[in-house]
């Protein structure tokens, strides 16, 4: 076979799903009119209020491992006291986001994915149609704006609960001051380590969301065909979050 | 009146639709009969707008359809139902009269139509996994006609339910669709249903229409009595 159309069919392929990815998301952002608040409210609760206690305990435990470690390694070159102002920092910019966003990937993508593939297989989302109802106004408009919404927030939570977690291993094993150990914790922050966190919150509740519907919307018949809509899209999301991380902090810190 | 002219629809190199031509007259009822697999479903989806044709064309009143248009004219029954699972039976039967009046006046509109197909109030609250297979059916049914639709349209109305209960849904369908004067299109491969729904009765073979004639007619036709072995 030619090798440019080896490389030229894999990268058409690329490059349409690129594209219908997009519209699909810029189809799904735009379906604000009439402005679908109940719905809205609704998601936020399932996406969002729902997730605080795996994202709560995801954050206290890397929070408290961090503080281990960094205290740990410290030592080795007598810089143990940088733990409250590395734990904050390594927290808000990178921590608290990323694993709030993988923690909510396993959690509300598959959740997305299997609800709205079973209404496919089941025709609920021809049964939309039929009642002159657009499926993506109605299921991936309130998903993608509640999961843009709530992400960003669940990441502030869990920079607190995380900061919390060292600070709770550095005052009882680590032997740190408590006061000492909050002062340190903020004289290092700076608003846009905390700013640039959120916006990778909101940034990922929407690969989390987009991954979930577009799945969905394209399972495949029978359980088997929701199966694989709920893993792939499990999968979209955890990989998407961690490339959409590296490039934004590329982009917010270099 | 809707027709179908020359519709054809392909999946990879299968053609499932291979020019299909249908009419169905002002207030008849049309049953499209063939075995799993022909393409009755795809023909109803073609009809419908889920499925975009190959080639062909589909007039409504002699003018091509106008899909917008027609979904607001509409009513559809499928074969699993297809309630939605997140809403009780009656925000469901009244799925689209909530669109344009308050949820009050729909509810009462929907209380109207389950009464209409045997469900009485008690059933309004339930959520649609708490439903039996027929009583599922029957408030699919209820939403189907929730708007007084001019065309309802039927996808194996029996499939799944016992005979006693299928023959049930068939008279259902039957009293609503004399009672309104709806045209009504059913797919079905249940024969004693298209003896008590139809006023004529269509066999769909290799992607075209093989017979089309009246119910009362169908065990003198050939292509039938093939079909039926």
């Amino acid at each position: 076979m030619n090798p440019l159309r080896a490389i030229g069919r894999p990268a058409l392929r690329l490059t349409r799903g690129i594209g219908a990815v997009t519209l699909f998301a810029a189809r799904g952002l735009g379906g604000l009119t009439p402005f679908p608040a109940r719905a809205i409210l609704a998601q936020l609760l399932q996406i969002g209020w729902l997730s605080l206690p795996v994202v709560g305990l995801t954050a206290l435990f890397t929070g408290a491992a961090l503080a281990l470690q960094i205290h740990s390694g410290g030592e080795r070159f007598q810089a143990s006291d940088v733990v409250p102002a590395i734990v904050a920092i390594g927290m808000v910019r990178e921590l608290g986001p990323v694993l709030g966003g993988l923690m909510v990937a396993a959690r509300v993508a598959s959740a997305i994915a299997a609800e709205i593939g079973t209404m496919r297989v089941t025709e609920q989302i021809d049964a939309l149609v039929t009642l002159s109802t657009d499926p993506v106004r109605w299921l991936v408009t309130p998903r993608l704006w509640a999961a843009i919404l709530s992400l960003p927030v669940l990441v502030a939570v869990g920079d607190i609960i995380g900061i919390m977690g060292g600070w709770l291993v550095g005052t009882t094993s680590l032997g740190f001051n408590s006061a000492t150990y909050i002062a340190n914790s903020w004289a290092y922050l700076e608003g846009w380590d905390v700013l640039s966190g959120l916006i990778k919150g909101a940034v990922f509740g929407l690969i989390v969301a987009l991954s979930g519907c577009w799945f969905g919307m394209r399972s495949g018949r029978g359980a088997a065909g929701v199966g694989r809509a709920t893993t792939s899209a499990v999968v979209a999301a955890a990989v998407g979050i961690l490339a959409a991380n590296f490039a934004l902090t590329g982009l917010f810190f270099r | 009146m809707i027709e179908v002219r020359r519709l054809r629809k392909s999946f990879g190199q299968a053609a499932v639709l291979d020019g299909v031509g249908l009419r169905v007259g002002q207030g008849e009822s049309l049953c499209v009969i063939g075995q799993s697999g022909t393409g009755k479903s795809v023909l109803l989806k073609c009809i419908l707008g889920l499925i975009q044709p190959d080639e062909g064309v589909i007039l409504s009143q002699g003018q091509p359809l106008d899909q917008a248009h027609f979904m607001q004219r509409f009513g559809m029954l499928f074969q699993g139902a297809a309630l939605f699972d997140s809403l009780s039976v009656w925000q469901n039967v009244a799925f689209r009269l909530r669109q344009r009046m308050s949820d009050r006046a729909a509810r009462a509109i929907a209380l109207e139509k389950l009464a209409r197909v045997g469900l009485g109030p008690e059933t309004a609250d339930l959520m649609p996994a708490q439903l039996s297979g027929g009583m599922a059916k029957r408030a699919g049914l209820a939403r189907a006609i929730a708007d007084d639709p001019a065309v309802i349209f039927f996808d194996e109305p029996t499939t799944g339910l016992d005979p006693i209960r299928a023959r049930s849904i068939d008279s259902l369908i039957r009293g609503i669709v004399t009672e309104t004067g709806a045209t009504a299109v059913t797919i079905t491969h249940d024969m004693a249903s298209v003896r008590a729904i139809g006023d004529r009765v269509a066999l769909l073979q290799g992607g075209r229409i093989v017979h089309d004639g009246p119910v009362a007619a169908m065990d003198q036709a050939p292509a039938l009595a093939k079909f039926l072995g």
